[in-house]
C-alpha cells in the first residue's frame, strides 16, 4: 500500500485500488478485519453467552440476503447457523424447538448509525460524549472511549427493535469525527465486552452544514463548503506523507482508511456534495463505504451504484435543516430502482427501536409510485446491507450456515406496525424473550428507579 | 412563445384541479372508522352534504343515496381526518434556518402574550405535506423559550386556502417541571413561584376590569366563540411596581385565570404531575391539560380523578431526563385503563405525520405480555376525536358523526399500518390537493434519464 503515494495522480489506478479495498471476497474482508482488530490496544473480550441448540420451525423466514421461505426452519447450534430451509430441513431430536406458526424470522437487525453509549440517556450534559468539537479534524478520537455500556438504550433496541449489532459513531460536528465502534448489542460491564470480534473500524466524516457552522461560528476554518473540502484534502495529503516513525494517533487512523482497513462512513445530505466527496475519495485513494443521512441520494442513485457506495437513510425525516429540505419518502425505493445499496438507519435512540417499521414505510412509498420491492429485499435493508457497509457481512447479517446465530423471532410480519420481537438471540444465546420477564436486560442505571424491569 | 402558452395552460389546469366548494359525496364499499373509539366497520358508507357529515356507518343502514358524486371505495378505508396536537405546523420552513423559523422567541420581551394566529403560514410546505398524510386539523403553538409561558396556541385546518386559523388564542402553554425550571432561572421552585405570581398578576388585571370577554361584557364561554382577545387591554393604568409580567403578558393570562382558555401544562415526572394537579385545587377555575406526562402511569388514578385530559408522548420509553425515569410505551395504555382521557402528542415524534404509526404501535402492545396498549378503536381515537375534544372541537372534528365537519381521509388500507397510504383528503367537504414540494421532487426523479434535457426541464 505504500505504492499508493505514487498513484495519486493516476486516477484510474486509484479508483481500482479504492474499489479493491472493500469490495473483495469475503475472505479478503475477514483478513482485513482481523488485522484491524489485532492491532487495537482495546481488543474485544466479547464471548457469546451460553445458548442451547435451537430450531425455529413453521415460520416465515426472511434470510437477509433477499430470500423468503414459507413454513421454514432455522436451526442453530454452537452460536452459529447450522441450517435453513423448508419444513423438511432436518432438526436433531432433543433440542429446543419453537413453533413459529404465524410468526416470522429474520436475521438480527443491524443499525449502521447509532449514538447509543456516546450520547446515552439520561441525555444530560455530563453524558454528551459524541462530538470532540474542538477541532474540525479529530481522526485521533475513538467512539469506543465514549461508550457507556450502561446506556438503557441498548436494551430497548434489543427488546423492541431486535437489534443485535450496531455501529456507534462519533457525531457530525467535525469533518473527521473519529473512529466508530461496532458492537454486539449485549449487556456488558465494559465496552470491550461488547465489541464485535473481527469487525473493522469505521471512520466518521461529515459534509456540509455542521462542520462549517460549528467552526465558522468560531471564526476559524472551515466556514464554507469549499473550506470543508480544503481542510479535508490537506489532511489527507498530510496523512499520505506520514512515515509512521513517530506515532501519531490521527494519522494512524487516516492511514488505516487509505490502506482500506478502516471503512469511511460519511454524513452527507446533498447529492451534489456526495458526488464531490466520491471524487475526493478517488483523488486521495480511499473509498466511502456509506453516505449517512443521504436524504438526496435518490438524485444520484446511478452514481452511487457505479461507485459501490451504500446510502444509509431515514424513511421520512426531512426539513430540519437546509440540506435536509429535499428529503422525500421515495428515497429508498428510487435507490433500489437504480440497484444501489440501501440501508435504513436510525441516528436515534427511539428510531433504533423501529427500524423494521421505517423500512416498511420506505417500501410503501415505492409501491405508491409503482416500484414494488419484495418484503425479503426490504429486510435486507436493515440486515445484510448494513452488515456489508460495516464490513461484517461475512459474519452476520443473514441466516446462512456458518454465520453468527443473530436471530429475531417476530410475533408477526416484521413489516407490520402490529408486530414486535418475541425472542432475540445473539450468537445463539437467548437474550430477550417477551414471554419471560427475567429474560430482559436492565442496566445498572435503572436499578432501584421507578419502572425498573418494566416492559418499556 | 410556445413555452409561455404552455405555462398558461398548465396554470389553468392547476386552477381547474383546485376544488372551489364543498361537494356532496357518497362513499360506499369501504371500511369506516369513525374515530369515536369504536372498532372499524366493514362494508361501510360515508355521506357528506353541504360540507358536513350526514352519515357514517354500515352501508346497510345508509339513508337513500342523495344527489351526489358516488365513490366506490373498492375496499379502502375512510376515516375522519387526523387531528394533530401539539404541533408547530405553519410556524417554520426549515428548522435550522432561524430566519424561517418562528417557533421560539427567546429574545422577545413577551411570553404569554405571544400569539401564533397572525403568523401561521397556510402555504407552509409542512402544512401541505401533512395534509397529504391525512392530517386535516392541528393545534399550533410555539415553544417556551424566554419564559415558562410559550404563548397562545391556535387551532388550524390544513385546507388549501388562505384561512388556516379556525380558532385563534385557543390555549396557553406553560412549562413546569424540568423545562420550566431551566426557563425560570434554574429551579422548579422558581417555576412554581413565577406561575403563581403570573396568575395573581392576571387576577389583578382582571379585577381592574379592563379585560372584556368577546361578545357580552360579562361571562363568556369557550364554546363556539372566538377565543378572548386579551389585546383589548389598552389601558396604561399604573400597576404595582414589583410586577414581573409585562402588561401584555398579564392581560394574556386573564382568560387562563378565568378558566376561559385552556392551559396546557408541560410536565413529565410523577411528582411534577402531582404538583400540577395541586395547582388545579389552588386555582379551581383553571381549565388544565397535561402535556408530556411520561410518568403519568404512576399517578394515573389521580389524573383520572381530576378529570384533566392528557396529551401524552406516545412511545417514550427511555429515561431521557431525570424527570422521565419511569417512561414506558405502556404509559398511555395504563392511563387510559385508569380512565384518563389521552391524546397522542404529535410533538413527541419526528413529524406529526407519524401519528398513525405511533397509534399502531400502541395496538401492537396489546399482544405483549406485561405491556398495556390500546384497542384499535381507542388508538385511533387518540389521534382523532380525543385531541379534537381537548381542542374544543368535540363532535365537529376528528369524528365521522352526524353534523361533524366534512373532514375525511380515504386510505388504501388500515390507516394505522405503516404500509398504508392516503388516497384522498377532504376538509369541510372540499377535496384537497395533495401536491407539495416532496411530491414534485418525487415526480421529477421518477427516472434519471438526461439524454434529451437536464432534469431541470422535467416539471
Amino acid at each position: 500500500m505504500t505504492t499508493k503515494l505514487q498513484t495519486i495522480a493516476a486516477g484510474a489506478l486509484a479508483i481500482a485500488l479504492a474499489a479493491c479495498s472493500t469490495t473483495g471476497t469475503a475472505e479478503a474482508e475477514s483478513a482485513s478485519a482481523s488485522q484491524a482488530t489485532t492491532d487495537t490496544p482495546f481488543p474485544s473480550t466479547y464471548e457469546p453467552y451460553p445458548g442451547a441448540p435451537t430450531a425455529l420451525v413453521g415460520a416465515t423466514i426472511y434470510d437477509g440476503v433477499g430470500g423468503r421461505i414459507d413454513n421454514g426452519t432455522v436451526f442453530f447450534s454452537g452460536g452459529k447457523i447450522v441450517s435453513i430451509g423448508g419444513p423438511d430441513t432436518p432438526v436433531p431430536a432433543d433440542i429446543a424447538v419453537f413453533d413459529g406458526t404465524g410468526k416470522f424470522v429474520t436475521p438480527g437487525i443491524i443499525d449502521i448509525h447509532s449514538h447509543l453509549g456516546d450520547y446515552p440517556t439520561p441525555s444530560v450534559d455530563a453524558h454528551s460524549d459524541g462530538n470532540e468539537a474542538t477541532s474540525p479534524t479529530t481522526p485521533e478520537v475513538w467512539a469506543e472511549h465514549s461508550v457507556w455500556p450502561q446506556d438503557p438504550g441498548f436494551a430497548r433496541a434489543l427488546a423492541n427493535g431486535g437489534v443485535t449489532s450496531l455501529q456507534v459513531l462519533p457525531g457530525s460536528a467535525n469533518l473527521m469525527g473519529g473512529r466508530s465502534a461496532t458492537l454486539k448489542n449485549v449487556p456488558s460491564r465494559t465496552v470491550q465486552g461488547m465489541k464485535f470480534p473481527g469487525a473493522p473500524y469505521g471512520f466518521k466524516m461529515a459534509c456540509g452544514e455542521n462542520p462549517k457552522r460549528v467552526y465558522g461560528n468560531r471564526g476559524r476554518m472551515p466556514s464554507t463548503r469549499m473550506g470543508n473540502f480544503a481542510v479535508n484534502r490537506q489532511t489527507w495529503l498530510d496523512a499520505k506523507a506520514y512515515d509512521g516513525k513517530k506515532r501519531d494517533l490521527a494519522k494512524e487512523t487516516l492511514k488505516g482508511v487509505l490502506d482500506g482497513e478502516i471503512l469511511v462512513h460519511n454524513h452527507c445530505y446533498r447529492a451534489d456534495e456526495m458526488a464531490l466527496v466520491m471524487d475526493m475519495a478517488k483523488e486521495m485513494g480511499y473509498k466511502v463505504s456509506a453516505f449517512h443521512h443521504a436524504v438526496e441520494a435518490y438524485k444520484i442513485g446511478d452514481l452511487l451504484r457505479e461507485n459501490d457506495v451504500c446510502s444509509a437513510i431515514w424513511a421520512d425525516w426531512y426539513g430540519f435543516k437546509m440540506e435536509a429540505y429535499d428529503g422525500i419518502l421515495e428515497n429508498a425505493a428510487y435507490l433500489q430502482r437504480e440497484d444501489a445499496c440501501v440501508v435504513i438507519h436510525s441516528d436515534d435512540a427511539n428510531g433504533i427501536q423501529r427500524l423494521n417499521q421505517e423500512a416498511a414505510k420506505a417500501q410503501a412509498a415505492g409501491a405508491r409510485v409503482g416500484i414494488d420491492i419484495s418484503d425479503a429485499q426490504v429486510i435486507r435493508w436493515i440486515t445484510l446491507n448494513p452488515a456489508k457497509a460495516m464490513g461484517i457481512d461475512a459474519m452476520t447479517g443473514s441466516l446462512e450456515p456458518g454465520k453468527m446465530a443473530d436471530v429475531v423471532l417476530w410475533n408477526g410480519d416484521p413489516l407490520s406496525v402490529y408486530s414486535r420481537p418475541e425472542k432475540v438471540w445473539v450468537d445463539g444465546a437467548l437474550l430477550f424473550d417477551a414471554m419471560d420477564r427475567k429474560r430482559r436486560p436492565v442496566s445498572d442505571f435503572e436499578l432501584g428507579q421507578p419502572g425498573e424491569g418494566d416492559v418499556k | 412563445m410556445k413555452r409561455a402558452l404552455t405555462f398558461t395552460a398548465s396554470l389553468a389546469a392547476l386552477a381547474s384541479a383546485l376544488p372551489l366548494a364543498a361537494q356532496d359525496v357518497t362513499i360506499t364499499g369501504v371500511t369506516v372508522a369513525t374515530g369515536d373509539g369504536s372498532e372499524p366497520v366493514e362494508n361501510g358508507a360515508v355521506v357528506l352534504q353541504g360540507g358536513k357529515v350526514v352519515y357514517a356507518g354500515s352501508a346497510a343502514n345508509m339513508p337513500t343515496a342523495p344527489q351526489s358524486a358516488i365513490i366506490d371505495g373498492e375496499g379502502r378505508w375512510v376515516t375522519p381526518g387526523l387531528f394533530a396536537t401539539v404541533t408547530n405546523l405553519g410556524l417554520w420552513d426549515v428548522g435550522a434556518v432561524s430566519e424561517s423559523n418562528d417557533i421560539r422567541a427567546g429574545g422577545s420581551p413577551f411570553s404569554a402574550a405571544l400569539d401564533v394566529a397572525p403568523v401561521i403560514n397556510p402555504a407552509s410546505q409542512h402544512i401541505l405535506i401533512h395534509r397529504a398524510a391525512g392530517i386535516t386539523r392541528a393545534a399550533v403553538v410555539g415553544s417556551a423559550s424566554g419564559s415558562i409561558f410559550a404563548g397562545q396556541g391556535a387551532i388550524i385546518d390544513l385546507g388549501s386556502d388562505a384561512n388556516a386559523v379556525t380558532k385563534p388564542r385557543a390555549f396557553q402553554v406553560v412549562e413546569l417541571g424540568e423545562g420550566g425550571a431551566r426557563l425560570s432561572g434554574g429551579s422548579r421552585t422558581s417555576a412554581q413561584a413565577l406561575f403563581r405570581n403570573a396568575l395573581l398578576e392576571a387576577g389583578e388585571f382582571e379585577r381592574s376590569g379592563t379585560i372584556r370577554s368577546t361578545g357580552s361584557a360579562g361571562t363568556s364561554r369557550q364554546g363556539d366563540d372566538i377565543g378572548i382577545d386579551s389585546r383589548m387591554a389598552r389601558t396604561s393604568r399604573d400597576r404595582a411596581s414589583d410586577v414581573l409580567l409585562t402588561r401584555f403578558d398579564a392581560a394574556a393570562l386573564v382568560p387562563v385565570a378565568r378558566g376561559e382558555q385552556p392551559l396546557y401544562v408541560m410536565v413529565e415526572r410523577a411528582a411534577d404531575i402531582r404538583s400540577a394537579l395541586a395547582l388545579k385545587k389552588e386555582f379551581p377555575r383553571l381549565d388544565m391539560v397535561l402535556v408530556g406526562a411520561s410518568e403519568g402511569w404512576l399517578v394515573a388514578s389521580d389524573i383520572a380523578a381530576s378529570g384533566i385530559p392528557v396529551i401524552a408522548d406516545g412511545l417514550d420509553d427511555l429515561p431521557q431526563g431525570f424527570d422521565q425515569l419511569a417512561s414506558t410505551q405502556s404509559n398511555i395504555g395504563r392511563m387510559v385503563k385508569a380512565g384518563v382521557k389521552v391524546a397522542i402528542n404529535a410533538s413527541a415524534m419526528e413529524n406529526p405525520r407519524n401519528l398513525n404509526q405511533y397509534a399502531g404501535n400502541l395496538v401492537a402492545l396489546t399482544r405483549m405480555p406485561g405491556a398495556d396498549g390500546l384497542s384499535w378503536g381507542q388508538a385511533f381515537a387518540a389521534i382523532t376525536s380525543v385531541p379534537a375534544e381537548i381542542s374544543g372541537m368535540g363532535g365537529k372534528a376528528g369524528v365521522l358523526a352526524l353534523g361533524a365537519n366534512g373532514d375525511l381521509v380515504i386510505w388504501d388500507g388500515d390507516p394505522l399500518e405503516v404500509g398504508s397510504s392516503v388516497v384522498r383528503v377532504y376538509i369541510d367537504g372540499i377535496e384537497q390537493p395533495l401536491e407539495n414540494h416532496q411530491s414534485r421532487l418525487r415526480d421529477r426523479y421518477r427516472e434519471l434519464d438526461e439524454s434529451t434535457l437536464p432534469e431541470a426541464y422535467d416539471w
